[in-house]
């Protein structure tokens, strides 16, 4: 069988002899790719962090990090509510309602929330919203 | 036994085509069989064929090589027409795209190893974005955004050393492909 021969390939670049594997661009490049990585990872891991969301009135009265142990006190209708973060969990320890439905709820899980609703204080233990690995 | 009367009236670059998209065929199998943590993430072990492919015989050719690929690919492995051939057609076609204007980047300073750096960002944002307006939207993509960059720096990274080797080592092609 006849073997045809191809006229030779031309290349379009002086594809490698002359300069070094990696040149100036390519590390360049590699550096930026990988900072823009750092960064946005940096950024991400911030905001996956759980915080609380504490409202009165329906309104937002304050963020939280879940991270910082401490005792927000806030002034409703009928008193002061106080909410404790301690450890990564939230919880309202005191509450002035009547019937205590959300001291008795106790720690809040992740995605959950807790409403005193004579005091119109609410809770909300904002995990880390969805993502595909949800799906 | 009686001889084909069919016969096809190949070119040699039909031939050389061929030839080409035939490993990166065989790599794209190859790396099916390699178990992966991560739905998403493969080394695409393929791409070095369009990168060399492209050095060698120009933009057209790679295209060819990279879609006939993508196509063949996807009929051996039962994926034809399935959300993972439109997002690797997705990807591919992106890519390309973006080789088609890095290719132009003066050789002098920029090698394989950017264009593959490219084409990999290009790939994996391609897909993403397919994704998040056809396969799953309003799932929040974006939080895996970092993990699937890091994966295609560190993809992209390899590859384009691949090719580079490929092409220092191997400064004369085969030129038959009978």
């Amino acid at each position: 069988m006849k073997v045809l021969r191809v006229p030779s390939a031309r290349p379009i670049h002086p594809a490698s002899s002359g300069y070094p594997s990696l040149r100036l661009g390519d590390w360049l490049l590699a550096g930026i790719g990988l900072v823009l990585i750092v960064a946005l990872w940096m950024r991400q891991s911030g905001s996956l962090d759980g915080h609380v969301i504490i409202r009165l009135n329906g309104q937002i009265f304050q963020q939280a990090s879940l991270r910082l142990n401490r005792d927000i006190e806030v002034l409703g209708p009928l008193g002061v509510s106080r909410i404790e973060i301690r450890a990564g969990r939230v919880r309202i320890a005191a509450d002035p309602s009547p019937r205590q439905l959300c001291v008795r709820q106790g720690w809040i899980p992740p995605g959950g929330a807790a409403v005193c609703l004579p005091n119109r204080v609410s809770v909300e233990n904002a995990a880390a919203g969805y993502d595909t690995l949800n799906y | 036994m009686t001889p084909s009367t069919i016969e096809l009236l190949t070119s040699a670059e039909d031939r050389r085509i061929a030839g080409l998209a035939a490993a990166a065929i065989g790599l794209t199998l190859a790396e099916a069989a390699i178990p992966l943590p991560i739905p998403g993430i493969k080394p695409g072990l393929a791409n070095i064929v369009t990168l060399v492919v492209l050095y060698r015989y120009g933009w057209r050719t790679a295209a060819w090589v990279a879609g006939l690929r993508i196509v063949a690919g996807a009929l051996a492995l039962g994926q034809f027409l399935t959300p993972a051939f439109m997002l690797s057609l997705a990807g591919g076609a992106t890519s390309l795209a973006v080789l088609a204007a890095a290719m132009h980047l003066p050789p002098r300073w920029f090698g394989p190893v950017a264009l593959s750096l490219l084409a990999a960002f290009a790939h994996i944002g391609a897909q993403l974005w397919v994704v998040d307006v056809w396969l799953l939207p309003g799932a929040s993509i974006l939080g895996l955004l970092p993990l699937f960059l890091a994966a295609a720096w560190i993809t992209g990274l390899a590859n384009g050393l691949a090719t580079g080797y490929l092409l220092k080592s191997n400064p004369q092609p085969e030129e038959d492909f009978p």
